[in-house]
């Protein structure tokens, strides 16, 4: 294993630690917190693997944006401090199933679809935001505009829920 | 190691020298001042008055929208940045500058919604 490896493999022993804290914390903000760990480990494994522009849309959006938003979602419902002591509920083993599930799912998917597509770590600026750019805009467009009608309908189902008087 | 690693490692080591200079100011702070609390030195300083009620509190349904904007506008930003490198080259042209704006007409059009339904108006 080079220095790259051993670097890798901490960052994923990282994420998946910080990953399990999130669930099992008894304090609600620090399970928030130890997302941002989780998700900081996951830009620098997107990192390592030379793919900087996904990288940094990771620490933009999960980092900033998502995070938030579940601060928010903590600080407008319960508003706990200190700890919680019915943060288990009773579905967790069929939780942990389907949790168990969707990664047998995954994992099977991209073992299957790309166990033969190997990528060069060498080619500078392969993952910065130009041979993306050329990619979406090239091949994927359709999606790429398929996408803002997601966000459109994210956008106004926010608005209905949080707006009483609508 | 190629020129993509070292240039991170650079990074690295400017994280881990920001980190050491506020950790070193904190510490030599910690190190050299007195340490005598009394009550009156430990409550939360609140402009000078004595704090009233607990540092935790419920906020607003309505503040979830401005962040929920946020992130709404952030992956909307993430992909101008692949589109701002791209749409004057060669083979790209006004298709790529029309699609983008398809893609931003969209989204103005929920913003045109929140702004019709007075989410924006600050209260």
């Amino acid at each position: 294993m080079t220095t790259l490896d051993v670097v890798f493999v901490l960052l994923g022993v990282v994420a998946v630690g910080a990953a399990v804290l999130v669930v099992t914390t008894r304090q609600l903000v620090h399970a928030a917190l130890w997302l941002v760990v989780s998700f900081g480990a996951l830009a620098g494994g997107y990192l390592m693997l030379t793919a900087e522009f996904v990288a940094w849309v990771q620490v933009l959006i999960y980092v900033g944006a998502v995070v938030v938003l579940l601060l928010f979602g903590i600080m407008l419902t319960r508003a706990p401090i200190g700890r919680s002591a019915d943060l288990d509920s009773g579905n967790r083993w069929a939780a942990l199933a389907v949790a168990l599930a969707t990664a047998g799912v995954l994992v099977t998917v991209l073992v299957r679809g790309f166990r033969t597509a190997y990528a060069p770590l060498d080619v500078a600026g392969q993952g910065a935001a130009k041979p993306l750019g050329e990619s979406v805009f090239r091949i994927w467009v359709l999606p790429f505009e398929v996408l803002s009608v997601l966000l459109l309908a994210a956008l106004v189902g926010a608005i209905v829920l949080s707006r009483r008087e609508i | 190691m190629n020129t993509y690693f070292h240039d991170y490692l650079v990074v690295f080591v400017l994280v881990l020298l920001g980190a050491g200079i506020v950790a070193g100011g904190l510490g030599g702070n910690r190190l050299l001042r007195p340490h005598r609390p009394t009550r009156e030195k430990l409550t939360t300083y609140e402009c000078g008055v004595d704090p009233v009620g607990e540092g935790w509190a419920q906020s607003y349904v309505r503040y979830y929208v401005f962040a929920y904007l946020y992130v709404v506008f952030a992956v909307d930003a993430v992909f101008l940045f692949p589109w701002a490198t791209v749409f004057a080259l060669k083979g790209y042209g006004p298709t790529t500058l029309g699609e983008m704006f398809v893609f931003l007409g969209f989204l103005a059009a929920g913003l045109a919604y929140a702004a019709k339904k007075k989410v924006l108006s600050w209260v």
